[in-house]
């Protein structure tokens, strides 16, 4: 391995993991001298079309206390069939399967292209995927209608033997039966009454599996072994009857008077939800997915009032205690999740609506439980109905890009300990050896629960150095650190990831220098900047900047080379170039800054931010900016207002958005027509040439971005110009562009082609 | 009384009577007897006789042949000669004539006195006059003054007779006929007695000589002796019963013969008896000649004594005094003399405090100023001037108001008076509506009110000028001031949150939970309410009903149906959360019948077969009417719930119940609680439906205890009905059900309903009895009220009230209609006062009266133990009695019991009461069924209570097949069935077919198409249809009973000597039941010694 960077690149596309430091300083004191700890960010299910899994299952160290499974940094005796935990070193015998072991004739799990492996877990009841939907009603007519058919499009995607199930709510909450011939059947709840888990499996009749109560008729063996067959049937039965169901499905036909929210019970629609899988299929791979188009205003869980006139909480209501529901409302969501996630199943949240629909306090619900979120204008959008649509798009095997149910279980090597993880998920609380008593993140625990994966969900996971400064690592030593995952993947299979990666030691005061090359500022930038989000989440936003900063300054106190009181002295390595950078756009960006965004929508970017993987998290933090002129291939640019130049195109992407901005004299040159002229077909190229790149972005992001195409002057041109640095301030911007405004000139006739960008994505 | 005239012809009745009419047809004697009399009485007296004679056994028969010898000698004779003429088969010329002659006596007496009464006498008379034939009846006339003469003899020798003798006199003062003594008392007294009696005979009747066969009967008391000689026998009764019963009151005829052997015994009874006899006796002349017969016999005769026993001295008494059943007033008697006197006249309402005629009568009503008594009947309509003669009298003051009361085709609704957007007229003081008693002042431009005297404007629209009598010229144009009863259109301002309602709505709540499927109750359900729904009341001549229907069905969780015309296929809605009820939908829920009828036709279709396999057992109840409520609540109108409910629910929910029957509490001072609701929690739910004007209709099919005392009682406050069906199976009960059904969804309905009596000064409303709920003291406020439902108001003095101006009775209503208009009823009625106690008893009506304090112990069985408010029962009906004895008989014997005309049946109707399931519940009574009974009592009609208390017994074979009428009902006794026949009984709620063991096999075949009696199946409920005439006629008789009750009676045919006998005997009311109720003639006893510790 040639640098560090190559090296590092590697890990990620073998293992999905990249750490903050490649090499370790090798004691406690050391370690948290180097400022940004020692951290990684692991994608559990990173996609691997070049890893099958193998049919059979792990070897466990037999250690009750340990049980790594054998990995290739176990030492073996091939001879006496026996093999040494790397973690605590117990000796363990093979398993009788493995009496051919020797040198040449290794499983895959001992070599060491296999770092990460993943094993196929043959026993116990395969389960199909389970679906519910929990559809709001209180809809426009044609959002209502735009949802429906998104609904009745997505049966077509579903696997075909997944359980689905349906649940509609406005004023009342109704669960529909779907098996019912005839009749169209449905529980109904009140909205406004707060059900335990057991009270809602007794309304639905769940508590009894021996009283099938009805459609068992003689003759029509009933096949269903589910007593939650009412509800939750499987797709290939029930197609037509749920898409005519859907078809059916009207607006809430209660009456909302003027001046009156329509009453919408979304929190004990979802409590509801919760409680019947939670009563059906526990631990069973499944996701209520809520399709919500305003707040909830009534129950527990109510954002707001029904009257229009008191609107919906805002950050300066929050920051003077003025949300009167959202405390509760928190409190009721919260609930739910930690029951959801109790029992491995996820919640998705669509909401789609122009004012906030309460993702501020609904928001746990998908953080901890791995569910996706989804904010949009209308269901009746491209965002939307695209994004759905992405939900169930599959991967190179035709696998569902999800999985279900996951734990992930970290060991670690004596030295080290984990001290928390932040991601979309929760813990397990399962203390152990390798345990921190210090928590960042979601600590105290070595297991984490993460319901709802796919192959992007990242986590930031965090350790801590506990060897004594005066018990050096002896030379050449190895930390090590093993992840196991043991999820449900899509095709219901319970399967086991696992990752071993192990690190040199290195002393910090006479090999700093190693452990600096060793340094990934992007990993880095990430894993702070979740930590950062994190501390968002319960401190004050001027608390967790000041904390930022001082990071910052400690970091560069400790790796910058400087002369004392001579700003322009001041060097960083180029492991730690743009690591400032990142920091610099952190503080800008909306997941710690609240100023112009509503309390959903941070929440909303919170919650992408920490699940997404590395690169994805960085375009949220700092935005990429390509250009696209005459002057060349299309070129990634400073995210800096002095790059906004009246001959170029910009095409910024700041994962949410992707904006694109035609330069003053572009603009001009499109107004005129230039671009349907044949002579000036290089112009139409260039025009077009953002276009495709960005439609190629919005064709792989999940969620899809809102996309922006404007032009210099527009309105909209305000979502680049509160990204860029403004280096220039907008008043002499202008007043730069009025220059050119003068004296237009004709766009360059056809002299070049214009190359594909889309390698530099 | 009017009907006197009619009787002369009847003078053969007048005899039959006798038999028990002895009491009545005194009493009657004036009104009723005289035409009816005459064929009724054939047909009985020989009937009666007959048992008679086999009950008592020798005794009595042997007694009239015996007597009848005596009498002929005698004269009292007369009526035995009678007798003896017509032969004992003829029993009844024997008895009738007896009668009559008793009655005569009192009819003389009457007849001297020349009161009002005189109506009576003179039918009295009359009978008498006819029933014996000219030549007898003179012979008995002689015989009779010859009685009489030896009369004034007597009277020293027999106690009793002294009084009677005196009672003669009195008697008539008694206008009454049975109270011979109270006419005497009055005015006879003045005349003499023996003469006066003659002398009145004679004008009285065209058939002087029965008249004097009756003075001597007057007289006769002192005859008695020489009657006595004869009759003593045993015979006694015989005689004695016959004319005892007419003359109750004057004893004397039969009293004679017997009171002569009584006289005779008279001797040996002090000693025998002690006082008791002598009370007896004296009972017995008055009524209860029969009872004097007895005495002598007494010893063994009478096992009935023993039940007085108890009272009277158990031991001399009861077998002494054995009354003759035939001697004592006769309920059939009585009805069959209205009949007669009252039924083809139509009853005009147009004088005041006039009395109607009975409610078994059938007549036509011709509005003229009051209220029709199918609207309001009254418990007297002479109510006593002061609340001081009130309590004296003990006669409770209470109307029985039916007010939406459904009319016979001949005669019109109520009229409806609009008088546009000024609304109806009303005083604006007391709020009584315009109504004909109103005065009209000042050339018409002012009004004064006739319930609070207040003067009124005259609105300028409504102004006319009067005529020369101070009446308006247009008083016969407007209804308001010509009739009795009519209707006013609401205006806005009496509607709810002052919008006009919306039609109301019926929702179908089916219980669908094990049992109901498993009974087949389900799939029958909804395969009626298919073509049912098409029948749904409509207003007037609509097209279509306006009123909209829901579906619900539920066992431990409701389902809702959304119904709408849109859909393709219903939907249905679970709601589980009963814990709070709740409508989960707001369109669709309740429809228009022709418009969803696709949709409504397939829901139908499907709930059976979507629970076919139901294993669910557990029911909810409260929630179910809460989620009518709810709905009706939503939807923002009245109206119905019809629950179909199968058992206890003990579900988890409010409203649970347990089980807590308990029969061991029977008799003790816990039993109250088996009629008091479990919880409260219904009776809040009742609240809230009245508010939303909720009316809950409940069909019951338990299998089990379903603690009907507390399901009953939100459909109880709401207006509604309960209908009740144990151990339902389609094959058995599916007619019965069905049609019941039918009848209550199709009935006539006012929703939300608020009812108001007003009074004019000097009395008040101030006690309500019915299916109402009452948030305050005077508004009687009904979710629902349809033309079955009756409330009974009791009223009381606050004032002094005025002869002159009478007393005046407003019952408006205010509903709203089938078709969701809101309307105001409006029923005057107004009555006498007076200050005489005797014009009150003159003007009573035992049916109401019955009516009354059956209900009222019915309510106090829910405060207090069964056996206080029997005892209560007794004492005021001792009260009643005795006050009239006191104050308006003649003076005579203690020893006589002296029954007022108009009450005369109120013993034995009483004694029904008290041996009802409710008070006195035999060992096969469950506790829901007198919980059931108990509630549907409280709205029942007088027609209603009458026959429940008292069946109809109909022999079948007696009457001429051809003849199309109703056949004669007998008496309620074991001793009325001849095991050569068959007889139908029904109470309005159960309907029998006794058949004797040795009917003729021809009528067998023809009726049950088996060969013997042997093959009959016992329990039967449906005749075979066959084609010869007595099976049609048996068949149409039943139909035609069925189609007068307001519930389907199912049959249950019953062999003599059958097991299911049992069940039958239970209604036959005169005799002792198993429970421990006292037989007529025991009671009556009783009666009659309570009355006398009353006045000793």
């Amino acid at each position: 391995m040639a640098t560090y960077l190559e090296f590092i690149q590697q890990n990620e596309e073998r293992d999905g993991v990249r750490f903050s430091w490649n090499v370790w300083p090798s004691s406690r004191l050391e370690a948290t001298r180097m400022v940004v700890p020692l951290a990684c960010l692991l994608t559990p299910l990173k996609e691997r079309p070049d890893l099958p899994p193998v049919q059979y299952e792990p070897v466990l160290c037999s250690r009750t206390t340990c049980k790594a499974i054998l990995n290739p940094l176990c030492q073996v005796d091939y001879r006496a069939k026996l093999w040494a935990c790397n973690f605590c070193f117990q000796r363990n015998q093979f398993p009788p399967a493995y009496t051919g072991i020797s040198e040449v004739n290794q499983p895959a799990e001992l070599m060491p292209q296999f770092s990460t492996i993943e094993y196929v877990i043959q026993r116990g009841a395969q389960s199909p995927l389970i679906f519910l939907y929990v559809v709001d009603t209180c809809l426009e007519e044609d959002d209502l209608q735009a949802l429906k058919e998104s609904l009745q499009m997505s049966l077509s995607l579903l696997p075909p033997d997944a359980l689905v199930g349906l649940i509609t709510f406005g004023r009342m909450v109704q669960v529909h039966e779907l098996s019912c011939e005839g009749i169209s059947k449905s529980y109904v709840f009140r909205g406004t009454k707060d059900l335990t888990a057991k009270q809602i499996q007794d309304m639905l009749g769940l508590t009894k599996p021996a009283m099938p109560m009805q459609q068992a008729r003689p003759g029509q063996p009933q096949e269903q072994p589910f007593v939650s067959g009412r509800f939750l049937q499987p797709i290939h039965k029930i197609d037509m009857n749920l898409t005519d169901l859907l078809g059916e499905l009207q607006r809430d036909p209660w009456p909302v008077t003027q001046g009156k929210r329509p009453l919408r019970s979304t929190g004990v629609a979802l409590s509801i939800a919760v409680g019947l899988l939670e009563g059906t299929f526990p631990n069973t791979g499944a996701r209520i997915m809520l399709f919500t188009g305003g707040p909830p205003t009534q129950g527990p869980g109510m954002v707001v009032g029904d009257e229009l006139k008191v609107p919906i909480r805002s950050w300066h209501d929050i920051e003077k205690d003025n949300a009167r529901f959202m405390k509760k409302a928190t409190k009721h969501y919260e609930m739910l999740a930690n029951r959801t996630a109790t029992n491995g199943h996820c919640i998705d949240i669509y909401a789609c609506a122009l004012d906030q629909t309460g993702l501020l306090e609904m928001k746990c619900c998908a953080n901890l439980t791995g569910g996706h979120m989804v904010m949009g204008d209308s269901f009746n959008t491209s965002l939307f109905k695209q994004t759905f649509q992405r939900i169930f798009s599959k991967d190179f095997n035709g696998d569902f890009r999800m999985a279900f149910g996951a734990t992930l279980e970290v060991k670690t090597s004596r030295e080290l300990k984990v001290a928390g993880a932040i991601g979309p998920c929760v813990s397990l609380n399962v203390k152990g050896p390798c345990v921190s008593e210090n928590e960042l993140g979601v600590g105290g625990t070595s297991q984490w629960k993460i319901c709802g994966l796919d192959p992007t969900s990242t986590l930031g996971i965090y350790f801590e150095v506990v060897n004594q400064h005066n018990a050096p690592v002896p030379q050449g030593g190895r930390g090590a650190i093993q992840f196991v995952t043991q999820y449900q993947h899509s095709s219901t299979q319970r399967r086991i990831r696992v990752t071993t990666i192990a690190r040199n030691w290195a002393d910090a005061q006479s090999q700093l220098r190693h452990i600096e090359a060793a340094f990934d500022q992007e990993a880095a930038a990430v894993l702070m900047a979740r930590l950062g989000v994190f501390r968002a989440e319960s401190e004050e936003g001027p608390d967790v900047l000041r904390w930022l900063d001082r990071q910052l300054i400690r970091l560069c106190q400790k790796f910058g080379q400087y002369n004392k009181e001579d700003p322009t002295s001041f060097r960083l390595s180029d492991s730690f170039s743009l690591y400032p950078q990142f920091m610099f756009h952190l503080r800008r960006s909306p997941f710690l800054q609240v100023f112009n965004n509503s309390p959903d929508e941070s929440s909303y970017y919170r919650h992408h931010f920490a699940r997404q993987d590395l690169t994805q998290s960085l375009i949220m933090i700092q935005p990429i900016l390509y250009s696209y002129s005459f002057h060349g291939p299309p070129e990634p640019v400073l995210l800096d207002s002095s790059s906004i130049l009246a001959d170029r195109i910009l095409l910024m992407d700041t994962f949410f958005q992707i904006v694109i901005y035609l330069g003053e004299t572009i603009a001009q040159w499109r107004k005129a027509g230039y671009q349907d002229m044949a002579e000036y077909e290089n112009f139409k190229h260039l025009l077009q040439a953002p276009l495709d790149d960005a439609q190629e972005i919005l064709q792989a992001r999940f969620p899809m971005p809102r996309y922006i195409n404007t032009e210099h002057g527009g309105s909209q041109a305000r979502f680049l110009l509160s990204k860029v640095n403004p280096s220039q301030t907008h008043n002499n911007l202008y007043a730069w562009g009025q220059v050119t405004l003068t004296s237009l000139q004709p766009p360059p006739l056809n002299t070049w082609q214009l190359l594909p960008c889309s390698s530099l994505l | 009384m009017n009907v006197n005239q009619s009787a002369p012809p009847v003078p053969p009745f007048g005899q039959p009577q006798p038999v028990y009419t002895g009491y009545h047809q005194s009493s009657y004697g004036g009104q009723p007897g005289s035409t009816a009399p005459p064929t009724p009485y054939g047909a009985y007296n020989g009937p009666v006789p007959g048992y008679q004679q086999t009950p008592l056994p020798g005794v009595s028969r042997a007694p009239p042949s015996s007597e009848a010898p005596p009498a002929s000698t005698a004269q009292a004779p007369c009526g035995q000669a009678a007798y003896g003429q017509f032969g004992q088969g003829d029993v009844q010329n024997g008895p009738s004539s007896t009668v009559q002659m008793q009655r005569f006596p009192g009819s003389q007496p009457f007849g001297s006195v020349p009161l009002a009464p005189v109506v009576s006498q003179p039918t009295v008379l009359q009978p008498y006059g006819p029933p014996p034939t000219s030549a007898q009846v003179t012979a008995q006339l002689a015989g009779m003054q010859i009685g009489g003469a030896v009369a004034p003899a007597l009277p020293p020798v027999g106690l009793g007779y002294g009084p009677p003798t005196s009672l003669a006199s009195a008697s008539g003062s008694y206008p009454n006929s049975g109270l011979y003594g109270s006419y005497p008392q009055g005015q006879a007294p003045p005349l003499s007695q023996a003469q006066g009696h003659l002398g009145a005979q004679p004008p009285q009747r065209s058939a002087p000589p029965q008249a004097s066969g009756f003075t001597s009967p007057a007289s006769g008391g002192p005859r008695m002796p020489s009657m006595t000689g004869p009759l003593l026998p045993g015979q006694g009764f015989g005689g004695p019963s016959v004319s005892q019963p007419n003359h109750v009151s004057s004893p004397p005829p039969q009293a004679l013969p017997p009171g002569t052997q009584m006289t005779g015994p008279p001797g040996p009874p002090p000693p025998m008896h002690s006082s008791q006899q002598p009370g007896y006796q004296l009972q017995q002349n008055g009524s209860f000649g029969p009872v004097r017969g007895p005495q002598p016999n007494y010893g063994s005769p009478y096992p009935g004594a023993p039940t007085f026993g108890s009272q009277p001295g158990p031991p001399q008494p009861l077998p002494p005094k054995r009354l003759d059943p035939d001697a004592i007033p006769s309920p059939i008697q009585v009805i069959e003399d209205d009949r007669n006197n009252r039924g083809s006249e139509p009853f005009v309402t147009g004088v005041r405090g006039q009395v109607p005629p009975l409610v078994t009568t059938n007549f036509l009503v011709k509005d003229q100023g009051n209220a029709s008594p199918r609207y309001i009947r009254c418990t007297s309509y002479n109510i006593p001037c002061t609340s001081d003669m009130a309590k004296q009298a003990q006669v409770p003051l209470a109307a029985v108001i039916k007010p939406l009361a459904r009319l016979p085709p001949e005669e019109a609704s109520p009229y409806v008076v609009d008088h546009g957007e000024s609304g109806p007229l009303r005083c604006n003081r007391c709020k009584a509506y315009m109504c004909p008693f109103m005065q009209f002042v000042e050339g018409g431009r002012r009004f004064q009110c006739c319930f609070c005297s207040c003067i009124n404007d005259v609105p300028p629209q409504y102004f006319q000028h009067l005529d020369h009598t101070g009446k308006r010229v247009d008083a016969y144009d407007r209804p308001e001031l010509s009739l009795g009863s009519y209707e006013f259109l609401a205006t806005v301002d009496y509607c709810k949150n002052n919008k006009f309602p919306s039609p109301p709505a019926f929702i179908f709540m089916i219980d669908v939970s094990y049992n109901a499927i498993r009974s087949g109750l389900v799939r029958l359900l909804c395969e009626e309410l298919k073509s049912l729904l098409d029948f749904l009341p409509r207003e007037g001549g609509a097209e279509e009903s306006a009123i909209r229907v829901g579906f619900v069905t539920y066992n431990k969780v409701l389902h809702f149906y959304n119904v709408k015309s849109s859909l393709a296929q219903p939907q249905m809605m679970v709601v589980s959360d009963v814990a709070d009820m709740f409508v989960p939908l707001l369109d669709g829920f309740l429809v228009n019948v022709s418009e969803s009828r696709a949709v409504i036709t397939s829901l139908l279709d499907q709930i059976p077969e979507m629970f076919a396999d139901t294993r669910e057992t557990e029911t909810v109840f409260a929630p179910v009417i809460q989620a009518g409520m709810e709905a009706l609540k939503a939807a923002e109108c009245a109206g119905k719930l019809f629950l179909f409910h199968t058992s206890l629910p003990i579900a988890e929910a409010p409203g649970k119940l347990k089980n807590r029957d308990d029969r061991k509490l029977i008799n003790t001072d816990k039993e109250k609680t088996l009629f008091q609701p479990q919880t409260g929690a219904y009776q809040t739910l009742a609240k809230e439906c009245v508010a939303q004007g909720c009316c809950v209709d409940l069909f019951l099919f338990p299998n089990q205890y379903v603690d009907v005392a507390t399901l009953s009682v939100v459909p109880q406050l709401t207006g509604g009905s309960v209908y009740k069906y144990a151990c339902f199976q389609v094959e058995n009960d599916q007619e019965r059900f069905l049609s019941d059904l039918r009848r209550d969804v199709q009935k006539v309905v006012g929703f939300d309903a608020v009812m108001r009596v007003r009074t004019s000064t000097g009395i008040r409303a101030v006690d309500f009895f019915g299916a109402f709920y009452m948030s305050n003291t005077t508004d009687v406020e009904l979710a629902g009220l349809d033309g079955d439902k009756t409330v009974t108001v009791e009223f009381k003095h606050d004032d002094r009230l005025n002869e002159e101006s009478g007393a005046l009775l407003q019952c408006a209503l205010l509903y709203t209609s089938c078709a969701g208009q809101r309307r105001l009823r409006i029923h005057n009625l107004a009555l006498n006062c007076c200050t005489q106690l005797a014009d009150l008893y003159r003007n009573c009506e035992t049916d109401t009266l019955i009516n009354y304090m059956a209900k009222f112990a019915y309510r106090g069985v829910l405060n207090s133990p069964v056996k206080t408010v029997r005892d209560t029962l007794i004492t005021q009906c001792a009260q009643i009695l005795a006050c009239y004895r006191k104050n308006c008989a003649s003076p005579s014997s203690a020893g006589q019991l002296i029954l007022p005309e108009c009450m005369k049946l109120l013993p034995v109707y009483l004694n029904c009461v008290l041996k009802s399931d409710v008070l006195q519940p035999g060992a096969e009574v469950t506790t829901d069924d007198r919980a059931y009974v108990r509630q549907l009592v409280t709205s029942m009609d007088v027609a209603e209570t009458n026959v429940f208390f008292y069946p109809r017994l109909l022999p079948l074979t007696k009457s001429p097949i051809e003849s199309a009428t109703e056949p004669p009902a007998v008496r309620a006794s074991e001793e009325r069935l001849s095991n050569g026949d068959i007889y139908l009984l029904e109470n309005g709620l159960n309907l029998f077919l006794w058949v004797g063991a040795s009917v003729q096999q021809g009528v067998v075949q023809s009726l049950f198409s088996v060969s013997s009696f042997s093959q009959i199946t016992s329990g039967l409920s449906v005749l075979p249809v066959l084609d010869n005439p007595l099976s049609k006629k048996v068949r149409g008789l039943i139909d035609s009973l069925r189609a007068q009750r307001s519930r389907y009676m199912k049959l249950i045919v019953v062999k003599q000597e059958d097991k299911l006998e049992m069940l039958f005997k239970h209604f036959l009311v005169e005799d002792k039941s198993l429970s421990g109720g006292a037989s007529y003639v025991d009671f009556l006893c009783h009666m009659h010694k309570e009355i006398r510790q009353l006045l000793s």
